[in-house]
C-alpha cells in the first residue's frame, strides 16, 4: 500500500481548554528494522529523566524488517505502568498502517505524521502536526544510507518541543543509548535538534498533552524482565545454562551471557565459572540442565511455549527421578506457533501438569522486573530443596518490555542446596535409600557423582526407595505418594500470595504475573469512578496455600483475571476448592496478544456486577479478544 | 596362617568392585560380553568407580549400565536423549569419567539429533553403541543400522540404506571412532582401554548380535555373519601410561599413537597401509567395506589432540558443581554497578 490518498476535509481545531499533564500515552507506529527502537528508548528515558513515571511496550511483528510495529509509551503521574487502552498521542511513520492508526484514535488525540501521508484530511476531531521528515533529515545526515535510521530521531525532537520535554534530557538519554559511538551520537543529536527547531518555528501547541517535571523517579532503573531474571540467575550462582533461541525468551539467556562474561570470570585464571551452551533444541537444553542438576550444579534453561511442549518428556523424568532444574517460560501466544511476538499467560495449566502420568510441578509467577530477579534466585533454592523442576512463568510483556523499577536488593537469605547426604548424615541415618522419606516431608537425601557418597542408579522407570528397579505395586504407590507428600510440603515454602484486603469489599480479585498492573489501576478506577471496593490476592506460585480459600471465604464474588482464553489459573484453583468456593469464581479474561489494560478489566467487572458500561469503542478484551493497533 | 593376598588393581581395588547387578538380558546376548569388557577395562586401567558416571537411553543396550560398575552413579535417561544428560553431567563436573551406552535404535532413530550434536562438540565421553540392527526390547523390528537386504525372522527384508554411525561420527568431528564386535574380546578390550586414555568424544560402535531376534540366516548382524565378515584394519595393542613396556616393531608396519594421558596405542597394519589419523581414508575405507558387505573394525579414526568441549568453553579447572558460593555469586558491588548502569 502506498501513502493514503484522501480528499481533504474541513478541519476544526479541537478545544484545548484542559491541560493533561503526565497522564497520557504516546504510540509510535513505524516499520520494524527502521531503527526506531533507539528513538523510542530515548523518548522513554527522557520522560523518566523528567521525573515522570513511565513505561514502554513494544508491539512488534514476527519478522526482521519491513512489517508494522508499534511502540507505546505511557507517562503516568500516579505510577500506572500497565498498558493504557487509549492512544492519546500518535506518531504515524508507517504509510501501511497510518490510516487505520488514525481512524482508531479517540477524539481529542494528537497526531505527528510524515507530511506526505496527508493524514490531516482523515479526521476533524484530532490535532495534526505534519512533519516533512525527509526534508529535515537530509541536512543533518549527509550519508543517504543512514537517513532511514536517523529520521526517527526527528520525531523525538518534535515531541520534546510539543510535550515540553527538556532537550538536554533527550541528549542525555541519547548519549546513554548509543554509548561511545561519538559520530552516531552527534548525528542523532543534530536530528533531535532539527525536529525540535522545526516544531518550534512551525507549530502552535493545540493539543492538551504535557510532560512536566516531577520527582517520582529518583533512583529508578529501567530494565526488561528478561535481563532482570538473568541478573537473578547470576546472583543465584547458576553454573550451567543450556538454551535454544526462541522468542520471547532468547534475550534472557543473551543478557545472562553478557553479565556472566563480565562478572563471572575467574580473576586469577581468566576462565569461566560457568558453562553456557546453545543446544540443538529445547529437548537437549533441558536434558543438559537435568544432567547438570543431577551432578550437583545449579542449572537452568529459558524457553517459550513451544519449547515447553518439547520439554514435556524430560520434565516427567526430572519429576520422577527427582533432579533439580530451573526452567523459565517466557510465555507467548499459542497454541502451536501462535503469535510469537505477543504476550499471554497461556501455559499455566499445561505446565503445572507437564508430562504424562501423574505429575505436577512448582510454578513461580513474577509480576515485575524486581520479582523476576527475586524469584529467579528463589527458583534455584526451591529446585535443590525439592529436587524437582521449577518453572518460572514469565510472559512476553514482562520479559521483553522496559519497566521502571526500584533497584534490586542483594540477596541476604542463605543459599539452600537441599538435602545432600554427608558422612555425618549417613551416620545419623544408619541406612540410606535415595528415595527414602526419613523426615516425613517427602524429600529424600541425595548424593551426586563424585561426592564420595554411595552411588545410586537414577532412572525414569519404576523404582523403590533404594533406587532399585521395581515393578512392584506397593513400591510404585509408595513412591508416587511420597512425591505427592513432597508437593504438599512445597505449599509451605513457595512464595505466598500478596493479599490486600479492603474490609468493606464484597468482591475480591485474584490475578497473577503482569496482569497485576492492570488490576491495581482497575481497582482505583472501580473505587474512584463507581465506588466499588475490592480486595486483591496476587498469586505468586503453584501449589497454592491456605490464603486462597480464606480469601474466597471473605468475599461474595471473586474475579480471576487472566491473560488466556480458558481461565487456566481458575481451573487449577477449582481442582482443589470446595464446590461452594468454586461457585464464587468468575472470569475476567484477556487474550488478544496485547498486554491486558485496566479499562478492560474495570468494564468487564462492572458488567458482571450489573453496571451499565458505556461501550465507546470496539471491544478489545474479554471473550471478544479483537486487536487494536492494526494487524 | 598366611593370608592369600587379594587380587587388586593399581589403585588397590578388587575386581568385585567393578561388577554390577545381575544381567536381565537374554543368555548369549552380545551386550553382556560388552559389559564384561567394560568391567575388565576399568579394572585394568585402575579407574575409581566413584569418579565414573554411567549413562544410557532406553532399550536393551541401555539397561546394561546396571550390570557393570555398581559403585558408580548411573542415569538411565529417556529414549535417544542420553547425550544431553551426559553433556550436562560433564559440564557440571569435568573431573568425572562418562561412559554412555546406547543402542542402534536409541542412537540411529529417535536419538540421531542428539547423537549428531554430541559428536560435533567433542565432549569427553565414551559413547558405545551396542549395535544389533534391531529393536530387541519391542521384539525385533528393524533399526536404522540394519543393512540393505537383511532379513527379519518373519521374512521381512530391509530395503532402506543403513546409517553408518562411524562414518557419521567421523564426518561430524568425533575424535576417536572405532568399530568392534562383541565376540572379539581382545580387540574390544584394547579399544576400551584406549578410550579411557582419550580426552574427547569416543564413538565406539560394537556389533552385538541379538540372539533372540536377529541371529538367523539372512541377518547381517548374526554371530555367524559378523564372524565371516569382520575385516580388522589393524591389530590394536594398547600400552597404558602406567606400564613401562617397550614395543618393538618394524618401521612401516605399525602406527604409534600417543594418547592424551601418555598412554600409547600401537596399530599394526594388516592389509594395506592404513592411517587412522587420515579422515578421508577412514571414510573411504568404511564405504568400501560396506560395499563388500564387510565390517571394517578397529580404530577407524583418531585425533588425540583436539580441545575437548570444556576447554572450548574455557571453563575453570575445578568442577562447576562444587564451586563455593563466593565464586559463583558476585559481590554486592557488582549488583550496585549493574543497577547504576540502568538508572
Amino acid at each position: 500500500m502506498s501513502p493514503i490518498d484522501v480528499a481533504p476535509q474541513e478541519t476544526t481545531t479541537p478545544s484545548t481548554s484542559s491541560r493533561v499533564v503526565n497522564d497520557f500515552s504516546i504510540q509510535v507506529a513505524t516499520v520494524n528494522g527502521s531503527g526506531s527502537q533507539t528513538a523510542n528508548i530515548v523518548l522513554l528515558r527522557s520522560i523518566l529523566l523528567m521525573g515522570v513515571p513511565v513505561s514502554g511496550k513494544n508491539m512488534f511483528p514476527s519478522n526482521i524488517a519491513g512489517l508494522p510495529t508499534w511502540y507505546t509509551i505511557r507517562a503516568s503521574k500516579r505510577g500506572y505502568v500497565g498498558r493504557k487502552k487509549e492512544v492519546d498521542f500518535l506518531v504515524a511513520m508507517n504509510p501501511e498502517t497510518a490510516k487505520e492508526d488514525v481512524m482508531t484514535l479517540d477524539a481529542g488525540a494528537a497526531v505527528v505524521y510524515d507530511e506526505p501521508l496527508k493524514l490531516n484530511a482523515l479526521r476533524s476531531d484530532l490535532t495534526f502536526y505534519p512533519v516533512p521528515f525527509d526534508k529535515l533529515v537530509a541536512p543533518v545526515c549527509p550519508d543517504a544510507k543512514l537517513r532511514r535510521l536517523v529520521r526517527n530521531m526527528i520525531y523525538d525532537g518534535v515531541l520534546a518541543k510539543l510535550l515540553g520535554i527538556d532537550l538536554s534530557f533527550m541528549d542525555q538519554a541519547l548519549a546513554r543509548q548509543l554509548g561511545k559511538k561519538a559520530k552516531a551520537v552527534q548525528m542523532n543529536a543534530a536530528a533531535l535538534k532539527a525536529g525540535f527547531d522545526y516544531a518550534e518555528s512551525t507549530f502552535t501547541k493545540q493539543d492538551p498533552f504535557h510532560i512536566e517535571k516531577m520527582n517520582a523517579t529518583a533512583g529508578k532503573i529501567l530494565i526488561e524482565g528478561n535481563a532482570a531474571a538473568a541478573i537473578g540467575c547470576m546472583m543465584a550462582g547458576v553454573t550451567v545454562v543450556a538454551w535454544y533461541p526462541i522468542t520471547p525468551s532468547s534475550s534472557l539467556c543473551e543478557s545472562l551471557i553478557g553479565y556472566m562474561r563480565k562478572y563471572r570470570m575467574d580473576k586469577e585464571t581468566g576462565k569461566a565459572t560457568f558453562a553456557i551452551v546453545q543446544a540443538e533444541d529445547e529437548i537437549a537444553s533441558l536434558g543438559m540442565v537435568i544432567g547438570a542438576g543431577w551432578a550437583g550444579a545449579r542449572a537452568m534453561t529459558a524457553t517459550a511455549g513451544p519449547g515447553i511442549s518439547l520439554m514435556s518428556e524430560f520434565t516427567g523424568l526430572a519429576y520422577y527421578a527427582e533432579t533439580p532444574a530451573v526452567i523459565f517460560d517466557v510465555q507467548r501466544v499459542g497454541p502451536s506457533t501462535g503469535l510469537p511476538t505477543r504476550t499471554a499467560q497461556g501455559d499455566i495449566l499445561s505446565t503445572a501438569f507437564l508430562s504424562h502420568g501423574d505429575t505436577k510441578h512448582i510454578l513461580l509467577i513474577p509480576n515485575s522486573v524486581e520479582e523476576a530477579y527475586e524469584l529467579a534466585i528463589e527458583a534455584f533454592d526451591l529446585s535443590e530443596q525439592f529436587q524437582t523442576p521449577i518453572f518460572v512463568m514469565m510472559d512476553l510483556d514482562l520479559g521483553m518490555n522496559n519497566w521502571m523499577s526500584d533497584g534490586f536488593q542483594y540477596p541476604t537469605k542463605p543459599i539452600n542446596r537441599g538435602k545432600r547426604l554427608t558422612a555425618d548424615v549417613l551416620k545419623k541415618l544408619g541406612e540410606w535409600g535415595r528415595y527414602k522419606d526419613v523426615d516425613g516431608d517427602g524429600i529424600p537425601y541425595r548424593t551426586v557423582p563424585g561426592d564420595g557418597m554411595p552411588a545410586f542408579f537414577t532412572r525414569g522407570s519404576g523404582h523403590n526407595d533404594k533406587a532399585q528397579y521395581s515393578e512392584r505395586p506397593d513400591d510404585y504407590v509408595n513412591n508416587v505418594d511420597r512425591l505427592n507428600r513432597k508437593f504438599e510440603t512445597a505449599r509451605k515454602f513457595v512464595p505466598k500470595p500478596i493479599v490486600e484486603r479492603d474490609k468493606e469489599a464484597r468482591i475480591g480479585i485474584i490475578g497473577y504475573g503482569t496482569s497485576h498492573w492492570a488490576i491495581t489501576e482497575s481497582r482505583d478506577q472501580l473505587r474512584e469512578e463507581t465506588n466499588v471496593k475490592t480486595s486483591y490476592l496476587r498469586m505468586r506460585a503453584y501449589p497454592f496455600n491456605d490464603d486462597l480459600p480464606s480469601f474466597i471465604d471473605a468475599h461474595d464474588r471473586i474475579y480471576v483475571v487472566e491473560q488466556n482464553r480458558d481461565g487456566q489459573l481458575a481451573m487449577l484453583m477449582k481442582l482443589e476448592l470446595s464446590p461452594e468456593r468454586c461457585a464464587k469464581l468468575r472470569h475476567v479474561l484477556h487474550y488478544s496478544g496485547l498486554p491486558i489494560d485496566a479499562r478492560s478489566v474495570t468494564d468487564d467487572i462492572l458488567a458482571q456486577e450489573g453496571f451499565e458500561v458505556a461501550t465507546k469503542a470496539a471491544p478489545v478484551s474479554g471473550s471478544h479478544g479483537s486487536m487494536t493497533g492494526g494487524e | 596362617m598366611a593370608t592369600v593376598p587379594l587380587k587388586v588393581n593399581r589403585i588397590g581395588l578388587e575386581p568385585q568392585i567393578y561388577k554390577g547387578g545381575k544381567t536381565t538380558l537374554c543368555a548369549g546376548c552380545g551386550h553382556n560380553a560388552i559389559s564384561e569388557r567394560i568391567i575388565d577395562a576399568f579394572y585394568e586401567m585402575g579407574i575409581n568407580p566413584q569418579h565414573v558416571v554411567k549413562l544410557s537411553g532406553i532399550g536393551c543396550s541401555s539397561k546394561s549400565p546396571a550390570y557393570f560398575l555398581g559403585g558408580s552413579h548411573g542415569f538411565n535417561a529417556v529414549h535417544g536423549r542420553m547425550p544431553s544428560v551426559g553433556t550436562g553431567a560433564m559440564l557440571a563436573n569435568q573431573k568425572l569419567i562418562a561412559i554412555g551406552v546406547s543402542g542402534d535404535g536409541d542412537t540411529g532413530a529417535i536419538g540421531i539429533g542428539q547423537f549428531v550434536h554430541l559428536m560435533r562438540r567433542n565432549l569427553p565421553i565414551i559413547y558405545i553403541i551396542e549395535d544389533n540392527g534391531c529393536y530387541g526390547l519391542t521384539k525385533g523390528q528393524f533399526s536404522p543400522t540394519a543393512d540393505l537386504g537383511s532379513k527379519l525372522k518373519n521374512g521381512v527384508v530391509n530395503d532402506l540404506p543403513p546409517i553408518d554411525t562411524c562414518a557419521l561420527a567421523i564426518q561430524l568431528g568425533a575424535t576417536f571412532v572405532a568399530r568392534s564386535f562383541s565376540g572379539d574380546k581382545r580387540q574390544l578390550l584394547a579399544l576400551l582401554k584406549a578410550a579411557l586414555s582419550h580426552r574427547g568424544t569416543v564413538m565406539l560402535d560394537v556389533i552385538s548380535p541379538c540372539v533372540t531376534f536377529n541371529d538367523h540366516e539372512g541377518s547381517t548382524k548374526s554371530y555367524a555373519y559378523v564372524k565371516d565378515h569382520d575385516d580388522p584394519l589393524e591389530e590394536v595393542s594398547f600400552v597404558p601410561f602406567f606400564e613401562d613396556i617397550s614395543v618393538d616393531y618394524e618401521p612401516g608396519t605399525t602406527q604409534e599413537v600417543k594418547m592424551h594421558d601418555g598412554s600409547r596405542l600401537f596399530l599394526k597394519k594388516l592389509d594395506e597401509a592404513y592411517d587412522a589419523t587420515d579422515k578421508i581414508q577412514a571414510l573411504r575405507t568404511l564405504h568400501e567395506a560396506s560395499r563388500r558387505g564387510e565390517f571394517a573394525t578397529g580404530i577407524i579414526y583418531i585425533e588425540p589432540d583436539r580441545d575437548d568441549f570444556l576447554k572450548q568453553l574455557n571453563v575453570v579447572d575445578e568442577p562447576l558443581a562444587t564451586l563455593p558460593l563466593e565464586r559463583t555469586r558476585p559481590p554486592k558491588a557488582v549488583l550496585d554497578e549493574i543497577m547504576d548502569g540502568l538508572r
